[in-house]
């Protein structure tokens, strides 16, 4: 399928939403990559945890059927950023949202959006592999019959096993329980539960931080064939990570305030993971990058 | 609300607006916003016996209440008004604070070893009786202590009293002081005892110097807790105390009396004197109760908030 | 030990002989204290079942498990009258058994609202609630169900169960008594509520938050992932819970002795008066001679054999399940 891959390249007109709100994203002296496929248009977006501000003012585009990821310092709030997009936030009881996040041109935080809905659109792998204590095939089917899946689920299970590359190391064993896999397999584990449920984007929080390094470059590798599907956000700690995977990189970064004594996570830059890693317009990403890869 | 109708259901191209929910949304929603409800009934199913039984001790017990219930003694007939439950709430206070004076220094003495020597078999063993005995009926530790301290066949024949229901509370706490300071205990971290053996310190000084005042204000918590149990137990005394009608100071030789006990003579007879004294006596015991598990639990929390 | 204690190779490093035998006195001390418990409970198993002897002796252990007359005897020194306390047995078990029916679908409710749907807030004014229910004492409730519950709800509910259509069961059907199973069993299931709900409370807070997060983060609503998620990743703490609870039910006493009818006997009915294993101890000790307290005993130790079996699976399971605090445990 012919996917705008390239931000110069001219694409669907997919959201009804006009290019302004694009806007405060580059202000600041932030140069932003052109997108015009965007799943998400975050404007403004504010999170507080009481009365703690966990990231401020966050304005970017998320491109459809590519990997952003979202990198930077720990408790620079990305990995908020991330619960926000499909809000998981909600969960978290003193948690507040401000600003907006429009997903194909509708905000998920408007009054009338269910957020069941929007989690059934928008899955989540999580850092940990966190299998349910059932079998694999009961993982996979769990999301699938909840959304009251009509079809063959055998095929369903099989098809999304597939496509999270671990049909072939589990289909003799479907009865056996999730947990009894290795972690890099739990975790495809996840990943094809995820999938099941036909999801439209897949956010990543740091999924390969508990894996050896063979196991993450099978989850990398995955990552890159699900684009085709998927647009996939990623958290990840790790720079040259981020550099294999992600087509796209937000830079973010932690605003200190020693007088309240909190933390506020900033976005610094977003742009074609290529140019953030070869000719990062703000000092600090280079910094940021240089050190961890110097 | 909605944006756009989708053109078709796939992706790319015209997107499937959220308010396109899943077939089956409407129903799961519906489903989960019902049990909400149930659920919050099943709260209501807790709180309102409660509320009922707080009002009907208050109604009926306040208007009993006065300074003569607190410091005389019972008239002799139910017929008559007035008069109070001294007797009562002296033998309850006594019963109760001799069983503590004892069991709670060896409570906390076994869980210390628990703690210090807790991955041996045997402190597996007594950390498992220790639970079943949480589980003993009161009745039958009533019976035992009837049979081991007051019967003269075969028992230590000390007669009805204050020390035989002191043991029967006694034994109804120890094993709660014992879980709930083994718990505390626990909690003290690691490193804190390593300090102290860095320093040179044995564990006898250890235990004692650092790990027992660490847990201090969870360990007095439990404490207080498990005493508030014993003063709240009346089926037990029936059995050991038996009950008197006047202010009894003696260890053992003669029965002692005890608020549950006046209660139930109280209320089984059928003279409203009577019984307006036992809901007087129950809002006193509620309030003795909650008094110690309040004092408890504002322990607690302060050692926490420090 | 200490590391000193180990280092022989030179005198300076010996300590002195006092100082190094504090800490064997020490373990001897929390030893002595800790075997207590065992002494204890040995030597009240030990005495009851040597007193309750004659009466086993005499009936045989079915026989006065099985036995459905309880008449007692006036004799200092032998066994004259006749004991089975199957009418007992069976108002405990009946009374428990209604009593966790009621019991164990509210707790897991109440815990469930107050874990994962009641606001922040809420949650530890709920929880404090619940405990204060465990927190009255026995007798007030015996008071409260003697003058109030069974007059202004009890009697009536049952009334209206036994006027109804289920009136015709036998089970259901009249006379409906104001001290009765019914009456029993529904004091005892507000008793039970707070213990089998903390039990549930803590194994669904156990239940890992990243697999409640997977399930939200597949579109579950709040009530499937209660339903699909917490609960049965908690089914044997619920179990447990459930144990712990029908050992306090069966062991429950003075609430039982006024509300169930102390009639001695027992009726396949439910809104009929019948007896327990407790209450006919408390009710019948001040009058008892020798022999009929020796039966009462050995109503003890059959009780006290029930609640330990009850007890002793529902910490196995319970172990099994994790640590719970000692709030639970009470």
């Amino acid at each position: 399928m012919e996917q705008p891959r390239t931000a110069t390249e001219p694409d669907v007109p997919a959201s009804a939403e006009p290019r302004d709100d694009a806007a405060p994203a580059a202000q600041g002296g932030m140069p932003e990559a052109r997108i015009d496929d965007a799943v998400f248009d975050i404007a403004g977006l504010t999170v507080r945890y009481g009365s703690f501000t966990a990231v401020r003012d966050i304005s970017m585009r998320v491109p459809r059927h590519d990997i952003t990821a979202l990198i930077g310092p720990s408790g620079c709030g990305k990995s908020t950023l991330l619960r926000s997009l499909n809000r998981m936030n909600d969960l978290i009881p003193i948690a507040s949202t401000e600003g907006r996040v429009l997903y194909n041109g509708e905000d998920i935080y408007a009054d009338w959006v269910d957020p069941v809905e929007v989690r059934r659109r928008i899955g989540m792998v999580f850092q940990k592999p966190n299998p349910f204590p059932k079998s694999i095939y009961d993982n996979v089917a769990f999301g699938p019959k909840l959304n009251g899946f009509k079809g063959n689920m055998d095929d369903l299970v099989e098809e999304s096993l597939r496509r999270a590359a671990l049909w072939d190391e589990v289909s003799g064993k479907l009865k056996d329980s999730g947990l009894s896999l290795s972690g890099g397999q739990q975790q495809r584990l996840c990943i094809a539960r995820a999938i099941a449920v036909s999801p439209d984007v897949i956010l990543m929080d740091e999924p390969c931080s508990a894996l050896d390094p063979i196991a993450t470059l099978k989850i990398e590798d995955l990552m890159r064939d699900m684009k085709e599907d998927y647009t996939i956000v990623i958290v990840t700690h790790n720079m040259q990570q981020a550099a294999r995977v992600s087509d796209y990189t937000a830079f973010f970064t932690v605003d200190v305030d020693d007088e309240k004594g909190e933390r506020t996570g900033d976005l610094v830059e977003f742009d074609t993971t290529e140019r953030i890693f070869t000719q990062a317009s703000d000092q600090r990403t280079e910094d940021y990058i240089t050190g961890r890869f110097g | 609300m909605s944006v756009e109708t989708p053109t078709r259901p796939d992706r790319p191209g015209g997107h499937v607006s959220l308010a396109e929910k899943a077939p089956n949304a409407r129903r799961r929603e519906g489903a989960s916003r019902l049990m909400t409800v149930v659920l919050g009934f099943t709260v209501a199913a807790a709180i309102v016996p409660l509320v009922l039984l707080l009002w009907q001790v208050l109604a009926n017990g306040l208007p009993a209440l006065s300074l003569d219930f607190i410091t005389q003694v019972e008239p002799l007939s139910y017929r008559e008004r007035g008069g109070g439950y001294l007797h009562g709430i002296v033998g309850t206070l006594y019963m109760t604070g001799v069983a503590a004076v004892v069991v709670i220094p060896v409570g906390v003495l076994a869980a210390i070893f628990l703690t210090e020597y807790g991955g041996s078999k045997y402190a597996y063993v007594v950390r498992f009786f220790t639970d079943v005995m949480t589980g003993t009926p009161s009745v039958f530790v009533g019976l035992a202590v009837y049979a081991l301290l007051v019967s003269g066949a075969g028992g230590a024949g000390l007669g009805f009293g204050t020390l035989a229901g002191a043991a029967a509370l006694g034994i109804l706490m120890l094993p709660i002081v014992v879980r709930s300071s083994e718990e505390m205990l626990r909690l003290v971290p690691e490193d804190l005892k390593n300090a102290s053996y860095g320093l040179g310190a044995r564990k006898w000084q250890t235990a004692l110097k650092v790990t027992l005042p660490a847990a201090a204000p969870g360990i007095t918590t439990g404490a207080i807790l498990a005493v508030a149990r014993g003063a709240g137990e009346t089926a037990p005394l029936i059995l050991t105390a038996l009950g008197a009608r006047e202010v009894v100071g003696a260890l053992w030789g003669a029965p002692q009396a005890d608020i549950g006990l006046l209660m139930v003579d109280g209320f089984t007879q059928p003279f409203d004197a009577g019984i307006e004294r036992a809901w007087a006596g129950g809002f006193t015991l509620i309030v003795i109760v909650l008094l110690l598990s309040i004092i408890a639990r504002l322990i607690a929390s302060r050692s926490q908030a420090r | 030990m200490s590391a000193t204690d180990t280092s022989t190779t030179k005198e300076s490093l010996r300590g002195s002989g006092r100082a190094r035998r504090a800490d064997p006195i020490f373990r001897g001390l929390v030893l002595v204290a800790a075997t207590s418990v065992l002494v204890v409970l040995a030597a009240m198993i030990i005495r009851t079942t040597l007193d309750a002897w004659p009466v086993f002796d005499a009936m045989g252990f079915w026989g006065f498990i099985s036995g459905q007359q309880w008449s007692v005897g006036h004799s200092r020194s032998e066994v004259t009258g006749t004991y089975g306390a199957f009418p007992f047995i069976y108002g405990t078990l009946k009374i428990s058994f209604f009593a966790i029916l009621a019991a164990v679908p509210l707790a897991i409710g109440i815990a469930l609202f107050i874990n994962e749907i009641a606001p922040a807030w809420l949650k530890r004014p709920l929880a404090s609630t619940v405990e204060l229910l465990a927190m009255v004492p026995s007798v007030v409730y015996a008071l409260v169900g003697i003058y109030f519950f069974r007059l202004y709800i009890w009697e009536p509910v049952g009334q209206f169960i036994a006027s109804s259509p289920l009136g015709n069961l036998t089970f259901f059907g009249p006379p409906v008594l104001l001290s009765s199973y019914w009456s029993a069993a529904n004091i005892l299931a507000i008793m039970i509520l707070p213990i089998i709900t903390a039990i549930c409370r803590e194994s669904f807070a156990q239940v890992p938050r990243d697999e409640v997060n997977a399930a939200y983060a597949m579109g579950a609503t709040r009530w499937e992932v209660m339903r699909k998620v917490i609960v049965p990743r908690s089914f044997s703490g619920i179990v447990g819970g459930t144990m712990l609870g029908l050992g306090r039910a069966l062991g429950e006493t003075i609430a039982i002795a006024f509300l169930i009818g102390a009639s001695q006997r027992w009726a396949p009915q439910l809104f009929f008066g019948g007896d327990a294993m407790t209450s006919v101890i408390v009710n019948t000790f001040a009058d008892a001679a020798p022999e009929a307290i020796w039966a009462l005993l050995a109503i003890g130790v059959t009780l006290f054999l029930i609640t330990t079996i009850v007890n002793v699976l529902a910490r196995l399971i319970v172990y099994r399940v994790g640590q719970f605090s000692g709030d639970a445990a009470l």
